[in-house]
């Protein structure tokens, strides 16, 4: 049978790996690290910022996770998972030893690689951070090779701001801003209040240079998007990453489409101007 | 040969399917029933792994098919162009699905050329049909008592050479194509898709999708019964011990209310936004997506929805601007 099973790719397999280390977020979400159990899998397992991996319980099911650690040290797989549904919250039982499987990685990360020179602008409200923190590493670990980092990031009260030190220590990196706004603070809270797309105003943007990376509730991206057009940016500087219903991450069981896409195999990370009519629009 | 459907015919119309018995011989009388040669090769519930907890983990072993060789007699142009749709999707997009390969692989189709069309016949329409153009072994045509026989492969010419069977005269193969020349013309319904994908997307904000959603019921059953529909499911089945566990692919429907499920919304809350995703993607996102339309002009979806709604009717409705003048629906015959 594995003889047979080795002969094809088998987009279906699912490979078993151990959760090494489970970082409490918040009270309902947490990061597990996963090492693969198979080290041939571990050692050949690649993947880009902004990808995905289908992430499985035995005898529950499946579901779509994106990836948040970063590329280049692909032996901490890192996935930020908030309780929220059926298999979500039958994962937050797990404990560090515990086997979850992995399946992935797949569809489309944030473009980086074509974008040497230039000046990114990272858009992100509440858990739709996770998905762009392996971008960050990226740049950091290049950071000769762009412009300026702006790091514009809203959650709805303090409470659900994660990765406090990871923000901190993006704040100290050379030319690199980080702004946070919360538009249900508590008395602590020392940055912003209000909805992200207003720290757009708090910042220079040179539209011409840049290229938009956003992640996060939808709303939020078609509000913000104007915004940032008006400021000279063309939609096909800014890439937006979606969110859908997702079962076999291979454009096959139909679920996540949006208007012509698949948002798992030609999202999730899509440039703005192509998905722009579909954003939006009732029951796409 | 007694499985075969001598002295029957088919009478299809919206939300009607009967079946009568016409005291000939003749073995296709009856174009076609629900399904199509989808469930042979997409199977309506397939396993894909079987999964044993093991010491400290689990392993996922590939549960394969290993079908055996199955022979079709009777497919439809319909059919065929449905199975060639089918192919594109899962044997070549990014992947080659090794469970829908497997039983590919055993397919054997005798397909048959229509000479006769039912009232939900399109085919000609979406230049799938009536004639059996490719992705057959062998293809027959009725003339009268004669049966005209068309190899579309190796294993079909190899079969056919078995057989001790007369060449074809020329007069029999003219008489089998005016057979089927007449069968395109008598086809009463056409699919408008000249305008295919663009209109059908300007349309998403068109009254007349209210009005359909008034009608239709999400029951799902021209998804289940379309050739082309491919949308699944995973569902995990563990055994009662908790120790193996079967994770299976099941056809799905874009009318269910999980479809669109995603973390407590529901992108697709109501039937209005169901019935246009099915429309929208069958006739013209399908285009962008594959390359071809997603309908195959067979006409099951306008059988057997139980309220006889009828795509070619709904779409010239919809691509009409004034669509208030054109919401009457046709009336359900014999019901």
């Amino acid at each position: 049978m594995q003889a047979e099973a080795d002969s094809i790719v088998n987009p279906y397999v699912i490979h078993p790996a151990t959760i090494v280390e489970k970082i409490r977020e918040a009270e309902d979400i947490n990061t597990y690290r996963l090492q693969f159990v198979d080290e041939q899998m571990q050692r050949r397992f690649r993947f880009k910022a902004g990808q995905f991996n289908m992430m499985y319980l035995f005898g529950v099911g499946e579901v779509a996770i994106s990836i948040v650690s970063d590329p280049d040290v692909p032996e901490l797989l890192d996935h930020t998972i908030r309780a929220v549904g059926r298999i979500t919250k039958s994962i937050a039982g797990l404990q560090p030893g515990d086997v979850l499987g992995v399946r992935g990685p797949f569809g489309q990360g944030w473009p980086l690689e074509e974008s040497p020179g230039r000046d990114v602008v990272i858009v992100t409200g509440g858990l739709g951070c996770a998905p762009v923190v392996g971008a960050i590493e990226y740049i950091f670990r290049r950071r000769a090779q762009y412009g300026s980092v702006k790091i514009l990031h809203g959650v709805k009260t303090p409470h659900d701001l994660l990765y406090r030190e990871r923000f901190d220590a993006w704040r100290r990196s050379p030319d690199t801003e980080v702004l946070l706004s919360s538009d249900q603070p508590d008395k602590g809270w020392r940055y912003h209040i209000g909805v992200v797309t207003e720290l757009f105003e708090l910042v220079s943007i040179d539209p011409l240079k840049t290229i938009v990376l956003m992640c996060g509730p939808e709303i939020m991206m078609r509000l913000g998007v104007p915004i940032l057009i008006r400021r000279g940016i063309p939609t096909t500087a800014i890439y937006v990453s979606l969110e859908r219903h997702m079962e076999c991450g291979i454009g096959l069981c139909g679920h996540c489409q949006m208007g012509p896409y698949f948002v798992c195999k030609d999202g999730p990370v899509m440039r703005y101007d192509r998905v722009e009519p579909w954003l939006g629009r009732a029951g796409v | 040969m007694s499985d075969l459907p001598i002295g029957w015919r088919d009478h299809q119309e919206p939300g009607r399917y009967r079946l009568e018995q016409t005291g000939s011989q003749d073995i296709f009388g009856v174009v076609h029933g629900p399904q199509s040669l989808k469930p042979f090769v997409f199977a309506p519930r397939e396993p894909l792994l079987q999964i044993e907890r093991t010491k400290g983990g689990f392993a996922a072993h590939p549960a394969l098919p290993h079908p055996e060789q199955i022979a079709v007699i009777g497919a439809r142009a319909c059919d065929l162009a449905g199975l060639a749709i089918q192919d594109r999707i899962f044997l070549n997009d990014a992947y080659r699905d090794p469970y829908y390969a497997a039983r590919r692989d055993e397919l054997f189709v005798i397909a048959v050329n229509c000479t006769r069309a039912l009232s939900t016949c399109f085919c000609a329409s979406m230049e799938t049909g009536p004639r059996a153009k490719t992705g057959f072994d062998l293809a027959l045509t009725k003339v009268d008592d004669m049966l005209l026989i068309e190899a579309g492969s190796e294993a079909g010419s190899g079969l056919l050479s078995e057989l001790s069977l007369s060449p074809a005269h020329e007069n029999l193969i003219d008489e089998a194509a005016r057979c089927i020349e007449a069968c395109a013309r008598s086809q009463v319904r056409q699919l408008d898709h000249a305008r295919l994908p663009q209109a059908l997307y300007d349309a998403h904000d068109h009254p007349r999708w209210d009005e359909v959603a008034g009608r239709c019921l999400a029951c799902a059953n021209c998804t289940m019964v379309c050739p082309t529909c491919f949308c699944h499911t995973v569902e995990e089945t563990p055994d009662l011990s908790n120790q193996q566990t079967a994770h299976a692919r099941l056809w799905d429907s874009c009318f269910t209310q999980e479809h669109g499920y995603i973390h407590g919304k529901n992108i697709r809350p109501t039937i209005k936004d169901r019935y246009r995703m099915w429309l929208t993607h069958k006739l013209a996102s399908w285009i962008d997506q594959f390359g071809m339309s997603g309908c195959v002009g067979c006409g099951r979806c306008i059988t057997w929805c139980p309220v006889g709604i009828d795509l070619t009717e709904e779409l010239s409705a919809l691509l009409t601007s004034d669509s208030r003048s054109s919401v009457v629906g046709s009336p359900v015959e014999g019901t």
